[in-house]
């Protein structure tokens, strides 16, 4: 019976770009419907709370924003040159542009990091002594400024890592013109973290 | 060398169970975990009703008596019923029945096994962090100041979606490209429409309840204040989200059951589904209102007016797909050849209980008696008629049902029978007197009840151990003729779908040649003369 089976070995894996890429897209929905509860507490609270979010709003910098929108649309450019290069077959452009994306990507968060520094030293993060004595709207403010950047900081390091795993295994040839899916899928993730920012950085820098 | 490890032919010994990709495996891995969830929630569920025989303390102190209901609601929604039946039945089923040698995402199934088992664990090991008392409900502010266990059992809960996001997220797009040749949308099984569309709801709620976790988790960690009115948050807006999950996820647990009961009482009343089409958009105009009625658990926390009024106004229109389903499955019955098999007993009592639990709902949208009868055991008595005596009946009934498929044997029909009769009896002497304590006026949740309740209350705990007697005879029956039953062939049940069509137990690989499908999933006839000719 063993040996049966054997003889009627039947190849089960399938390879099937267009299904991988259709699990990717409705992974993006559940990924914009967690960010659309932030979204929605944004609009409720702000509703509630106007003329405090616009004191809030004092405290953040737009230019640091600013930067970091354009460094993170740069890394948005290469991720999806990288996959023209890879369906050309250029795999030094490959490498080039995903080194580009994985580096927009770390100077994001360092600029990042700078702006949570530059809030800690003004004593406005929770349970600071300077953030309690806030008022109850702005606190609502800084606590979404924290947590909606802060879940899409999240995101773009394991964009970063997604994009270290592809870089190792696009240097060690695993990739060409008629194989390209995981280029692709890793390209799409980071657009949506871009798309995201694109509303975080006016939502929360810029709207008076 | 990972890719060798996962791979899809069975293997010898534990490792070939632990780190199987074939989605029967999985599924039986499945099995296991939440028949052991099911059990330990069961537990706690006898535990209730012991201390409510008598008013005033019976075996359990009131501290106690709140983290026993809280474990018992948690279990049971998130690790029981929700993936019940997709996880289980929809893992065996869903490639079979489509005629595919596995799901689109071998490797992500499995690892959806373990994030379920991982979150699970997280969820148990809650209770030696510090009580959990908030209920399944988490309501704020209450859950963020109480003991720490709750932080644990939030993220437990936070884990586990992940398992169900994941899980239907590789049947959407195994349904959509998986399906052998020939069948089209219009042969589907309705237990395929009806996990496509549970899929997509778990899709679209599942991640807002994620966030909702993740900013009460955050709130609980670092002091943040959304949900908290001392700080400025808004703990209505913690029910918005909670329900804007916990709404549609009620039918995330009742709509694979009907695709099971429109399976069941077409095979084994030999007739073809009354009115396909209308069933399958039944589902999905069940899906699609479930996402815009979520308010009416909330008439009495203070909204608008305007928002009661359209909130139930919409409820009420979950009742007409729901009443397509059931006028259907009537009409199927119509003159068939009905066998009174225990999956068939087991449908016939989802009818009876679903309609109950069905009619009393519309009772809970009509805002004047929802006032009335908020927060009763009402309340309870309805949840539990549709949640127990619908997805919970459906699943023994599909369990059952698909049984020698599982197995290739037959379980005995006396005792499946008996449990069939036990649940549902036992199921009636439980919940119905709750709509009767509820509407006398008894709270729900409450550790202790006026002396009048007594009687009521007795009968409920009598009716629980009915129950549990029934669940238990249907699971020893199941394990022991597991092995032990009579050796009955490929198709018992001469079902016309196509996991019937390979050899029970299937094959590693499901189908040798992926079939051709011609007819459709409940052409009885055509599947009989092709029968008379091959003989």
């Amino acid at each position: 019976m063993e040996t049966k089976i054997h003889e009627e070995h039947v190849e089960v894996s399938h390879k099937d770009d267009f299904g991988a890429k259709l699990g990717m897209w409705l992974f993006l929905a559940t990924e914009l419907l967690l960010f659309a509860g932030l979204f929605t507490a944004y609009f409720v609270f702000r509703g509630i709370y106007l003329p405090f979010f616009h004191e809030g709003q004092k405290e953040l910098q737009p230019i640091i924003g600013l930067v970091n929108s354009i460094v993170l649309f740069i890394g948005g450019l290469t991720a999806v040159l990288s996959i023209s290069a890879v369906r050309k077959d250029k795999k030094s452009h490959l490498l080039l542009f995903l080194t580009i994306t994985i580096l927009t990507g770390i100077v994001f968060l360092f600029i990042k990091a700078y702006e949570y520094g530059l809030k800690f030293e003004h004593g406005l993060f929770f349970n600071m002594e300077h953030f309690k004595n806030l008022p109850n709207g702005e606190k609502i403010f800084f606590s979404l400024y924290f947590v909606m950047t802060g879940i899409h900081a999240l995101h773009v390091l394991i964009g970063i890592i997604l994009f270290l795993f592809i870089l190792f295994f696009a240097i060690r040839n695993s990739y060409n013109s008629k194989n390209f899916i995981q280029v692709e899928i890793a390209g799409l993730y980071w657009c949506l973290v871009d798309l995201i920012w694109m509303y975080l950085f006016p939502l929360l820098y810029l709207v008076k | 060398m990972l890719d060798r490890l996962l791979s899809h032919e069975p293997k010898p010994g534990i490792l070939g169970w632990l780190l199987t990709t074939d989605h029967k495996r999985i599924a039986l891995l499945y099995f296991w975990s939440i028949i052991t969830a099911f059990i330990l929630g069961g537990i706690f569920a006898l535990l209730i009703r012991l201390e409510l025989f008598f008013p005033g303390k019976t075996i359990v102190d009131p501290d106690l008596y709140n983290r026993i209901f809280t474990l018992h609601g948690v279990i049971m929604v998130f690790m029981v019923i929700v993936p019940a039946i997709p996880a289980i039945l929809g893992n065996y089923l869903i490639p079979l029945m489509i005629g595919a040698r596995d799901v689109a995402f071998p490797k992500l199934n499995l690892l959806s096994y373990y994030i379920y088992l991982l979150g699970a664990i997280i969820i148990l090991s809650s209770v030696l962090f510090g009580a959990v008392d908030t209920g399944w409900t988490f309501y704020t502010p209450y859950s963020i100041k109480t003991g720490g266990g709750v932080l644990i059992a939030l993220f437990g809960v936070f884990v586990i979606g992940f398992s169900s996001i994941l899980t239907g997220l590789n049947f959407i797009v195994t349904i959509h490209r998986l399906r052998a040749p020939g069948l089209s949308w219009g042969k589907l099984p309705l237990f395929i429409w009806a996990s496509y569309a549970t899929s997509l709801m778990n899709v679209i709620a599942t991640p807002v309840i994620g966030i909702t976790l993740l900013m009460l988790i955050l709130e609980k960690l670092f002091g943040v204040g959304f949900f908290d009115p001392t700080k400025g948050g808004d703990p209505i807006m913690f029910q918005h989200f909670f329900w804007f999950y916990s709404h549609p996820v009620v039918y995330i647990m009742i709509l694979p059951a009907m695709g099971i009961i429109s399976e069941i009482i077409a095979v084994h009343s030999r007739k073809k589904i009354f009115g396909y089409w209308a069933m399958a958009a039944a589902i999905f105009g069940i899906a699609f209102i479930g996402f815009i009625v979520w308010a009416h658990h909330m008439f009495t926390s203070g909204m608008s007016d305007v928002a009661r009024w359209i909130f139930s106004f919409l409820t009420f229109f979950v009742a007409v797909p729901t009443g397509v389903k059931m006028f259907n499955w009537v009409a199927t019955l119509y003159k068939g050849s009905i066998r009174l098999t225990t999956p068939m007993l087991y449908a016939i009592s989802f009818l009876f209980l679903f309609s109950i639990g069905g009619l009393t709902g519309l009772w809970l949208a009509t805002i004047s008696t929802d006032v009335y009868l908020h927060d009763t055991y009402f309340v309870v008595a309805h949840f539990h008629y549709v949640m127990v005596g619908g997805a919970i009946t459906a699943l023994f009934g599909g369990l059952f049902h698909w049984f020698p498929k599982i197995t290739g044997r037959m379980y005995s029909e006396f005792w499946g029978r008996l449990s069939a009769i036990f649940v549902f009896i036992g199921f009636n002497l439980t919940f119905f007197p709750q709509f009767l304590l509820g509407m006398q006026g008894m709270p729900r949740r409450y550790w202790d009840y006026l002396p009048e309740f007594t009687l009521l209350n007795q009968i409920s705990t009598i009716g629980a151990f009915s129950i549990a007697l029934g669940a238990l005879i249907s699971l020893i029956t199941l394990f022991v003729y597991w092995k032990k039953g009579e050796k009955v062939g490929d198709n018992p049940w001469k079902g016309a779908t196509l996991e019937w069509q390979t050899s029970s137990p299937p094959p590693y690989y499901n189908f040798k040649e992926i079939p051709h499908v011609e007819h459709g999933p409940y052409d009885f006839e055509i599947f009989r003369k092709k029968e008379k000719e091959q003989v």
